[in-house]
């Protein structure tokens, strides 16, 4: 079971903060394929991954990065801090 | 070092005289402290307001991050991260650093590196509601170029 968690548009896009899912996807990108083709709405939050960023258990990271052993997943924009 | 993340405000006097005693502290060495405080700008008037979103459990640990970061690049005696999330006001303080150091350039180009850090690589979100409709903050270009001074 993985955590998956959404921040800013991507939260609003997909309609909700967090969900839990059980996966079979080995990558973040595979991950993201499987969602896409669940829902509408997951496929308009992740139609442009160059507009996302993904954080695996808290640390960003790619979104070839293999899911083995991951816990939480966060997609969201480009930070905006400061 | 200290890292707050917070939706209360924040007193930037008490703060600053807070941040000075703690760096002039016995055994410190420092002889500067840089501090800086960021505002919510009301862009001409258009600006109602701001919501800034995070995400609890990763902010404290990038904003660690990026502290330690800099304490190993200077010679820092004490550094201050604090930002704030929720509803904010045109006017409004949204963050500050702090840096000590035994000679002022450090700690200013330490204050300065903790800002392009935090700018994108601390996960903060920042939604602008004015009277035309709401937007998210984009990130600009400029601010990831900005890390490769660094």
């Amino acid at each position: 079971m993985i955590d998956l968690l959404y921040f800013a548009w991507v939260r609003e896009r997909i309609g909700l903060p967090r969900e839990r899912l059980e996966t079979g996807a080995a990558t973040v990108a595979d991950l993201i394929e499987e969602l896409k083709l669940r829902e509408d709405r997951y496929a308009a939050a992740f139609a442009d991954l160059r507009a996302l960023r993904v954080a695996v258990d808290q640390e960003l990271a790619d979104f070839d990065a293999p899911l083995a052993g991951v816990r939480e997943l966060a997609f969201f924009p480009p930070m905006t801090g400061g | 070092m200290q890292i707050r993340v917070q939706a209360d405000p924040f007193d930037y006097g008490a703060e600053c005289a807070a941040f000075a005693a703690r760096a002039a502290g016995p055994g410190s060495g420092a002889g500067a402290v840089v501090t800086f405080l960021g505002l919510v700008r009301d862009d001409g008037g258009r600006l109602s307001r701001m919501e800034i979103e995070h995400y609890p459990g990763m902010t404290e640990k990038a904003l660690s991050a990026i502290a330690t970061e800099a304490a190993g690049r200077w010679p820092l005696s004490e550094v201050l991260i604090l930002h704030r999330f929720g509803p904010l006001a045109p006017g409004d303080a949204i963050m500050m650093v702090g840096t000590a150091s035994r000679h002022r350039a450090a700690a200013f180009q330490a204050a300065d590196f903790l800002m392009d850090y935090l700018k994108s690589r601390a996960p903060f979100w920042k939604k602008e509601f004015a009277a035309d409709g709401a937007e998210w903050v984009a990130a600009k270009d400029e601010d990831e170029t900005a890390l490769g001074r660094w």
